[in-house]
């Protein structure tokens, strides 16, 4: 064994690797982008990695994995389950042979999310077992433990990490060194692969009962524990356990109830912790799950134990849990004081940080240039997942909705269909475009919207941390590949007008609106222009003495390197990448671009 | 020991890094380590947060009041975070203000020396006028010299020295020692 400092992202990739992995796939989605990118550094190039098109394919690549009884893995995050949930919910009926872990990342906050769902929800929907680590060290040790229970039961398990497990760090003891599962190969068996209603119904009535057994089985699981043994105590799960922990370290006579298997729940080991137990807070991110849980089993059971949790507002029905909501829910509940913190009520008012597009990111071109084309005009700006929901900020101002991945390609025909004196755009990344854009077009132009798409590629996956997809020439496994074109994609599909602009080319991608504007039919822009995190600084921009502190600039576009400094419009040279945005848009051409150095 | 350190400042000013280099330097002296990162949409120009938990710990986080040192890249950053701090913390905070987007369309003047003396008033607080220390590149390894010589990281300076020169780009690492041993001299001083 040795000791590495890792993520716990990287944690559940290196006990993957320690469990044998054979293949793993996924779509980047934080907080679970780093389990993939982790397998990929650490795997040699042993074992099939790859990032897929969406998680409905990354399911899918894994369970024929899984069917051979090779083991693989699966990782996206908590959203990316709802695109893969149609694989995922028919695999749960059908089984598998090799070990099969499912990693789903949710999101308490939301910190980069759209929604707070709950994948324990998922497992209980879908009948499989879920588990839920507390710490990156333990998600190591964890995810060994769920291939084998996959194994042992012949079904894919849900794991599931939240953000404070996925990026924290911690020194973990991993093996020193990684071999992949030796397996049979696939075995043809129509009754057993392919689902028909039948199997299914079969399957079903197995499936319950075998969740009975894996539920008893899970109450001698070694990560299902309870500590202390007053009258009052905390259940919890997850990283909710580790804020408990933090809390009730210095009173070990407090009784914690850790459930690491919310689903199925072990209730025999739930009786045993109860044991001489008056009354219970449930104290857990998201949903109140292992509240409901626990009193189903008291009301099963008719035990005269107090539940509070959620449910009754004893504990934040919403929001990420920490340390300080564990030191308040518990101090309350157990009666502890947790004494005054330094008083800073007469703090001054602090800046609001919204998040922004970085300095020269070229997405803020293909906005402004369409918020100019479309001036006076009624339009309806359809955004998308990705950095570029970004340019809904003020000045810019330009994303109406957001809704999912892909949503705003159909979502912009939709808008046309009742409101047709509107033009309606949809904003697209070019890997979302890959993920979920595609089917869109083709919707758009077999039922003869009137719409224009916009792909804003940027020839990369820019929010989840820059990783490679179908357009960029390269995999996972390293390899160098054909780019998959998305304008000859757009040519195959039918649309009346491709037209590829570079988006920091101000006149030119304002002329590419309008034109697009005069058409009937499916347009597309393809805004192209590398990510600035990708790609070398042009320069920098420079403010001459002709400006005449109209601040056109900063009130146009909103670049985040172009401050005031007492009054004066300036350029943050640390930021700036010499775009020339900001020069087009000067009425006195006092900015200089790149090319003044 | 058992030591807490808050990072704090805005998405791209390198607090992740410098978490690292805390951390591992701690683990070269024989101690636990943990930190948690902020990571994702809030990166994009947001505030950002490494919470650093040298010695036995639980909670990824620190709790509140807990924190031994506060270091933040930025002064509202600090004030924002302040309530990390415990009663006998130390700050040390960058004087230059890092201004939203926010600031600059409706400019309220926001230029960071009213969160400078707040801090004052409220703290031990070490300023870092890091136009005169270092350039911005090299701010991260300049704060850490500083907190290397206010003496109470509980580590030394060559454990961290170590561990900068590991992760820095050697064509960088003059530029960046140099960064840590201005700040050295300045934690020294207070």
């Amino acid at each position: 064994m040795k000791k590495e400092y890792v993520m716990g992202n990287g944690a559940i990739a290196l006990g993957a690797l320690t469990a044998g992995v054979n293949l793993a796939a996924g779509y980047p989605g934080t907080p679970s982008s780093e389990i993939i990118e982790t397998l990929s550094k650490y795997s040699g190039g042993e074992i099939h990695l790859e990032w897929s098109v969406n998680e409905k394919a990354a399911m899918e690549v894994a369970c024929a994995a899984a069917y051979t009884g090779a083991r693989s893995m699966v990782t996206m995050k908590q959203m990316g389950l709802n695109v893969a949930s149609d694989p995922f919910m028919s695999v749960a009926y059908v089984g598998v042979k090799g070990g099969m872990v499912v990693v789903s990342a949710d999101d308490p906050g939301p910190i980069s999310s759209q929604t707070e769902q709950d994948t324990r929800r998922f497992a209980e929907f879908a009948r499989v077992p879920v588990f839920d680590p507390s710490s990156a060290g333990e998600a190591y040790e964890m995810v060994q433990d769920a291939f084998e229970y996959s194994e042992k039961y012949s079904t894919p398990v849900l794991f599931r990490p939240t953000t404070r497990v996925c990026h924290a760090y911690s020194s973990v003891e991993i093996a020193d060194s990684f071999e992949t599962k030796e397996y049979e190969g696939f075995v043809k068996d129509s009754g057993k692969w392919v689902i028909f209603p039948k199997l299914a119904n079969a399957n079903h009535g197995m499936i319950e009962k075998r969740n009975i057994q894996i539920g008893e089985d899970f109450s001698s699981y070694r990560f299902n524990t309870f500590t202390g043994s007053s009258k009052k105590a905390v259940v919890a799960g997850g990283v909710s356990c580790s804020y408990a922990r933090e809390f009730l370290k210095d009173y070990p006579d407090l009784k914690l109830i850790r459930v690491a298997t919310p689903y199925p729940f072990p209730e025999d080991f739930m009786l045993k912790a109860l044991e001489g137990v008056e009354e219970v807070l449930c104290f857990e991110e998201l949903s109140p799950f292992l509240e409901e849980k626990t009193l189903q089993l008291i009301g099963k059971h008719r035990l005269d134990i107090k539940v509070s949790g959620k449910l009754d507002g004893a504990a934040p029905s919403k929001g990420e849990y920490s340390a300080d909501i564990a030191a308040d829910v518990l101090g309350r509940f157990f009666g502890i004081d947790a004494g005054d913190g330094n008083d800073l009520s007469d703090m001054p008012d602090l800046p609001v940080r919204p998040p922004v597009l970085c300095a020269g990111c070229p997405h803020r071109g293909a906005f402004y240039a369409v918020k100019r084309a479309m001036q006076g005009r009624k339009a309806y700006f359809c955004g998308d997942i990705g950095c570029y929901t970004l340019g809904n900020a003020m000045p810019l101002d330009m994303v109406d909705t957001c809704l999912c991945m892909g949503a705003g390609v159909t979502m912009a025909q939709g808008f046309h269909w009742v409101e047709n004196d509107a033009v309606t755009f949809a904003f697209i990344g070019d890997s979302t475009f890959f993920a979920s854009g595609i089917t869109g077009v083709v919707n758009a132009v077999y039922n003869e919207a009137d719409m224009i798409l916009c792909v804003l590629d940027n020839s990369t996956t820019a929010m989840t941390g820059h990783q490679p997809h179908p357009g960029t020439g390269r995999n996972m496994m390293g390899n160098a590949v054909e780019k998959i074109s998305i304008e000859k994609i757009l040519e195959g599909i039918g649309l009346n007008k491709i037209v590829t602009v570079d988006p920091l080319d101000l006149d030119a991608s304002v002329n590419a609106v309008n034109e697009c504007a005069e058409e009937k039919g499916v347009k597309a822009i393809i805004f192209k222009s590398p990510c600035i995190a990708i790609s070398k600084p042009k320069g920098k921009c420079v403010i001459d003495g002709k400006c005449v502190n109209c601040k056109k600039c900063i009130k146009e576009i909103g670049c985040p390197a172009l401050i005031t400094v007492d009054g004066q419009v300036a350029i943050d040279r640390n930021l700036c990448t010499g775009c020339g945005l900001c020069a087009q848009i000067c009425p006195v051409s006092a900015i200089g671009g790149a090319d003044n150095e | 020991m058992n030591k807490d350190i808050l990072l704090c400042g805005v998405g791209g000013q390198g607090t992740v890094l410098a978490a690292k280099i805390l951390a591992a330097a701690a683990m070269n002296a024989g101690e636990e380590a943990h930190s948690a990162e902020t990571i994702g949409m809030a990166q994009r120009g947001g505030p950002v947060t490494s919470h650093v938990r040298i010695g036995e710990s639980y909670s990824p986080l620190i709790p509140e009041g807990k924190a031994d040192i506060l270091m933040a890249f930025e002064p509202a950053e600090a004030v924002r975070n302040l309530h990390y701090l415990s009663r006998d913390g130390i700050v040390i905070v960058n004087k230059a203000p890092v201004k939203p987007i926010t600031e600059s369309l409706h400019d309220t003047g926001y230029d960071g020396s009213e969160m400078i003396s707040y801090l004052k008033g409220k703290c031990r607080c070490v300023v870092m006028d890091s136009e005169k220390l270092a350039s911005a590149k090299f701010l991260n390894i300049a704060m850490l010299g500083i907190a290397a010589g206010t003496g109470r990281l509980g580590f030394t300076k060559e454990q961290l020295i170590v561990e900068i020169e590991k992760r820095v780009p050697a064509r960088f690492l003059e530029a960046n020692i140099e960064a840590f041993e201005k700040g050295f001299e300045t934690g020294e001083e207070k």
